[in-house]
Order: structure tokens, then C-alpha cells, then sequence
């Protein structure tokens, strides 16, 4: 087990050193002077200049890696060249929406998809069975922007109960702030919940056709306390893969979403950024989001192998 | 008969009484003839602007209505359906061209240190959600429909990778792969003669399921303005510039979704029933 750990943690600084290669190569090297780049054609010669010389572009490029990599470590991750604040603080700012908004949109699928598919595999071949399957394939299908629009549709436009967009900020309270946060994470959730409830469903009718459901069974057991105390805890395992594994659909969905509801996070943070070309904003937003889900895998596969220890002995 | 023509006609068969494949498969080609129909003839010019007809609701005249420059949508909805189809099937393109050799030599050389590095290099790639890669490649290069198609490709690499691997290696231990062995043929030609051929199904299943994903991913990426651009129609940016004007005329931001989810629900469809048909275990077992 500790060389199992120990193995899985060396491949998780490896692909983030070498992700951060990748990043670091196609933002600052790939443009070729970063300066230049970011001020546009028109800029004036000592502008540039004196841009290189704030960003330390003067420097070989390995020891400017090196500046970045160390600053993500120390939390100096230079200063925005558009916001004139430092890049920390600018991100640190908008996770505050950001990843409340993730973690809520996380609970309500999860809260959404576990009863739907533990009804739709009890129910196995009924009509709710088969309205379950339709709305998934449905859930799965509809953009979750898409969808964003149609809630902002009814229940801003016409019903006025939500802000079709803005955040007042936590300062104006937990709960006004979760009322902004929920129609994106409505938005976010559903399409989620469509495949995590088909996998819930599916992993549930493999774990039903175990033998140990069948003895559960056949000491007396009905169909219904078998699936409780036996299929859905055995049947916890690929969903929780899964879930780990759509961890990077949601970071993506999120990006989006934030900006249908011009919510201040980090997709707004990015976007903003790439039409300003504020490289130094893009990359570290870009490499904080390439660790999160390098981060949540890795993760995953740790709780994995405590859940199913075979796994980890096998390696 | 022979008896691949004899297991076709069975396959032709089961489609034709499959609801899956048949829904799906309608559903798909009809966006498909549509696009193709816009490339000759829609029933107005997009790039007509007629102020005076704008926000025009649906109606004999315009049949999905019109938008804020009075063009009409369900035109716009056809030659959108080109830019979709033309990004996620060159994604796809991508994602097969370069995905499939790379998993199948993986497979071909297990455990080697080729093999490690192929796979390792599939990890690294599912690090990069295919909206960062557009991310990175738009702050350098600026948006457009080809950084659309760059970023859904190189995302849809390892998940062709891993699918030709995992496939592929099952093979590798069947007696007629060690008969061609043993008869002197060499591991590259073995993986295009041999196990290319048996894994091709669940590449094409595969594949139906990428094409979707990809329509989703480009609406997404035109939508936040990193896919194609205008004057090119994509259903993403349709969206994007109906969201200011959703409460004056819902309908225009109402089409281009449904559009979305009609297309990407009849290729999950399609890709479904395809599913169950290859493998026969599934045949009639709904799962």
C-alpha cells in the first residue's frame, strides 16, 4: 500500500511539472516576446521595454520557469498587467464564487442523481424505469448554457423569484449569496446528475446479479433490503469514479456558466484576461485548474484503492 | 452467402427493428441532409438584414422566426449545422487519425517502456478539459473555428488511445493473433490486419459518442467566443448573441438549443442502439 502511495504521488508531481511545461512553453514561449505580445502592435518601443523589464523578461527562459514555478509554491504569482494587482489576490477572490458554486452544483447532482438511479434499478424495466432512462438521455443531451438561459427565462424573467445574473457578494450574507449561486448550480447539476444517475442505475443492476444479493436473498431478505444494505454501498464504487472523473466537465461547465450569469470567478477572470492578453493572468489560472483535476484523479485513485485494496496491491 | 454477408444482413436486420438505431439514425442524417442542403439552398440568405421583419415570431413565412437583424433562423440553424458537423467531425478525425495507432502500438508492445510513455502521455493530455486547451491556444492565437476543432481533437486523442489499447490487448492473447505470430508477421502488420479489423465496432460506437460530445463542446466554445466567428453561423454564438434579448424574443434563443439537443440526442441514440447491436450479450438487455 505505501509503495502503491508513494508511486501514485511521484505520478502526480510528474504530470504537474510536466503540464506546467506545457502551459509555461505555449503562453511564454510560443508567442515569442510575451511583452510585445501583450501590448499589441501599436505599443511604443520603451513601453515594451519597459514591460520586459517589469516582467523580467530579460532573464533565459528556464530561470523565468523556474520564478513561475517557485511563485506558485510561495503564492507570488506576479501582478496583472490589466488589473495592476497581484495575480493571487486576484484569483483568491474569485474562488470564492467559483468554488462554492462547483461544491453546490456537486451536492445537488449527487442529491438529485442517487435516488433517481437507486428508483430506476429497483424499478428495473417498469415506466418509471423507462422515464428515468429518457430524461438522463434527454439531461445528457441539453448544453448546460443552454439550460442556463431557459431557468433564467422562467424563473428570472417570468417569475422574478431569482437575478437573471450578478453576485452581491458573501458580504451580503450566506444566504443571498447561495440565492445567486442557485440557478448556475441548477444549471451545472442537472446535465451531471443525467450521468451520474445512469451510472448509478447501471451499477446497481451489476451488483444485483451477485451472488452474495442472491444468498441476501435467499435468507429471506426482500428484493428492496437487499439493494439497501448490500447493491448500493458495493455499487458506491464506480459511481464515485465517476463522479471523481466528471470533476473536470464541471471546472469546464462552471467556466461557462459564469458567464451566462456574469458571475466574478475564474472563467470571467479568464476571459476577461485573453481579451485584455494578460498572459500572466491566463497562465496561472490555466495551471491552477490543470492541477485541480490532475489533484481530484489523483485523489480518486487513492479512494479507490482504500475502498478495493486489491487495487492497490496489484501495482 | 459468406458469413460476414450473412451476419450483415442480421445487423441490417436487428437496426431496422431497433427504436435506438432507428431514431437516432434519423434523426442524425436529417441534420446531416440539411447542412448538405444549405451548402446549394436555404430559404433566405443569412446575411439578408431586414430590420423592419426582426424578432419575427415563428410563422408560415419564417418558420423558426427571425432574429435581431431580422435573418431568418431557420436558415441560420442550416448553415450553423455545417460549422457544428464540419468542428466535431474533424475533432473526431483527430482523435482517430492519432488516437488509434498510438493505442494499438501501446497494446502491441505491452508493458514496454513504449508503452508507459504512450499512456502516461494519454494522462497528461486527460489533464487538459478540452475548454483549457482552447483557452491556451486562444490567448496566443486569438479564437476560431480551427482552435475549436485543435482543442476537441487533441481531447478526443486519449480517449481513443486508451478504448484501442483496452481493446486491442484482449486480442493479443486470442489463438488467431498467435497463429499470424507464429507465422512470421510482425507486430505492426498483425494490429492493422488482425485486431484493427475485430475492434473497429467499438471504435465506430465510440466515435458517434465523440461526434456529440463535440457538437456540445463547439457550441460551448462558440458560445464564450472561442469558436468560430462571425460572420460564420455556429448554433453557439446564435445563442450567445440571443441571451441580451431572451425576454423580448425568447424564440430566438430557444431554436439554436433545441437544435443542439436534437443533433446530440439523436447521435447518443444512434451510438446507443449501435452499441447493443455489436454485441450481441446486449441485444435486448436494456442496461
Amino acid at each position: 500500500m505505501t509503495a502503491f502511495l508513494f508511486q501514485r504521488a511521484l505520478s502526480f508531481a510528474i504530470s504537474v511539472v510536466v503540464a506546467s511545461l506545457v502551459v509555461f512553453v505555449v503562453l511564454e514561449v510560443v508567442p515569442g516576446d510575451p511583452a510585445a505580445f501583450m501590448l499589441g502592435l501599436n505599443a511604443a518601443p520603451d513601453t515594451v521595454a519597459a514591460l520586459r523589464e517589469q516582467l523580467g523578461l530579460d532573464a533565459p527562459v528556464w530561470m523565468r520557469y523556474l520564478g513561475w514555478i517557485g511563485g506558485i509554491f510561495t503564492g507570488e504569482l506576479g501582478t496583472s498587467y490589466t488589473y495592476r494587482v497581484p495575480v493571487a489576490e486576484l484569483i483568491a477572490a474569485r474562488l470564492w464564487v467559483s468554488v462554492p458554486l462547483a461544491a453546490y452544483a456537486l451536492t445537488l447532482s449527487t442529491l438529485i442523481a442517487f435516488p433517481v438511479g437507486i428508483l430506476a434499478a429497483a424499478r428495473r424495466g417498469s415506466a418509471v424505469d423507462a422515464g428515468v432512462m429518457g430524461g438522463t438521455q434527454l439531461g445528457i443531451a441539453v448544453p448546460n448554457f443552454w439550460f442556463a438561459m431557459l431557468l433564467v427565462l422562467v424563473f428570472s424573467v417570468t417569475l422574478r423569484w431569482f437575478s437573471a445574473g450578478g453576485f452581491p457578494g458573501w458580504d451580503a450574507g450566506a444566504f443571498e449569496g447561495l440565492r445567486a449561486l442557485t440557478l448556475p448550480a441548477i444549471a451545472l447539476a442537472l446535465p451531471q446528475a443525467a450521468i451520474l444517475a445512469r451510472v448509478m442505475r447501471s451499477a446497481l443492476l451489476d451488483t444485483l446479479e451477485e451472488d452474495y444479493i442472491r444468498t441476501a436473498r435467499a435468507k429471506g431478505l426482500t428484493r428492496g433490503q437487499a439493494l439497501w444494505r448490500h447493491a448500493v454501498r458495493n455499487a458506491l464504487i464506480p459511481v464515485l469514479t465517476i463522479l471523481g472523473l466528471q470533476f473536470s466537465f464541471l471546472l469546464a461547465g462552471a467556466i461557462i456558466i459564469e458567464n451566462v450569469f456574469f458571475l466574478p470567478g475564474l472563467g470571467r477572470l479568464v476571459f476577461q484576461a485573453i481579451s485584455a492578453r494578460d498572459l500572466i493572468v491566463v497562465r496561472s489560472v490555466v495551471m491552477l485548474l490543470v492541477i485541480a483535476v490532475i489533484l481530484v484523479n489523483f485523489l480518486v485513485e487513492i479512494a479507490y484503492s482504500l475502498v478495493d485494496p486489491r487495487l492497490g496491491r496489484r501495482v | 452467402m459468406s458469413a460476414v454477408a450473412v451476419e450483415s444482413a442480421g445487423l441490417w436486420r436487428a437496426a431496422l427493428r431497433s427504436p435506438a438505431v432507428l431514431v437516432g439514425g434519423m434523426l442524425s442524417l436529417a441534420i446531416v441532409v440539411l447542412a448538405a442542403v444549405s451548402l446549394v439552398w436555404t430559404p433566405y440568405p443569412i446575411d439578408g438584414v431586414a430590420i423592419g421583419a426582426r424578432f419575427a415570431p415563428p410563422s408560415w413565412t419564417h418558420w423558426l422566426g427571425t432574429d435581431h437583424f431580422g435573418r431568418d433562423l431557420a436558415s441560420m440553424i442550416m448553415v450553423g449545422a455545417r460549422t457544428s458537423i464540419a468542428v466535431a467531425l474533424v475533432a473526431v478525425g483527430v482523435g482517430v487519425v492519432l488516437g488509434v495507432p498510438l493505442g494499438l502500438a501501446a497494446a502491441a508492445v505491452r508493458g514496454s517502456a513504449i508503452d508507459e510513455v504512450i499512456m502516461r502521455g494519454n494522462d497528461l493530455v486527460f489533464a487538459f478539459p478540452a475548454l483549457v486547451i482552447a483557452i491556451l491556444i486562444t490567448a496566443v492565437f486569438g479564437p476560431g473555428a480551427v482552435n475549436a476543432i485543435i482543442a476537441i481533437g487533441i481531447f478526443n486523442i486519449p480517449v481513443f488511445a486508451r478504448l484501442a489499447r483496452g481493446a486491442a490487448l484482449s486480442l493479443w492473447t486470442r489463438e488467431f493473433v498467435m497463429a499470424a505470430r507464429l507465422a512470421g508477421k510482425g507486430r505492426a502488420l498483425i494490429s492493422v490486419e488482425h485486431v484493427l479489423p475485430n475492434i473497429a465496432n467499438t471504435l465506430i460506437v465510440q466515435a458517434t459518442i465523440q461526434f456529440s460530445l463535440g457538437i456540445l463542446a463547439d457550441a460551448g466554445l462558440a458560445y464564450v467566443g472561442l469558436g468560430a466567428q462571425p460572420p460564420i453561423p455556429s448554433w453557439g454564438r446564435m445563442l450567445a448573441e440571443a441571451q441580451t434579448m431572451i425576454a423580448l424574443a425568447p424564440h430566438v434563443a430557444i431554436v439554436p438549443g433545441l437544435a443542439i439537443v436534437l443533433t446530440v440526442l439523436g447521435l447518443n441514440l444512434l451510438g446507443d442502439g449501435l452499441r447493443d447491436l455489436f454485441d450481441p450479450r446486449l441485444r435486448g438487455v436494456r442496461r
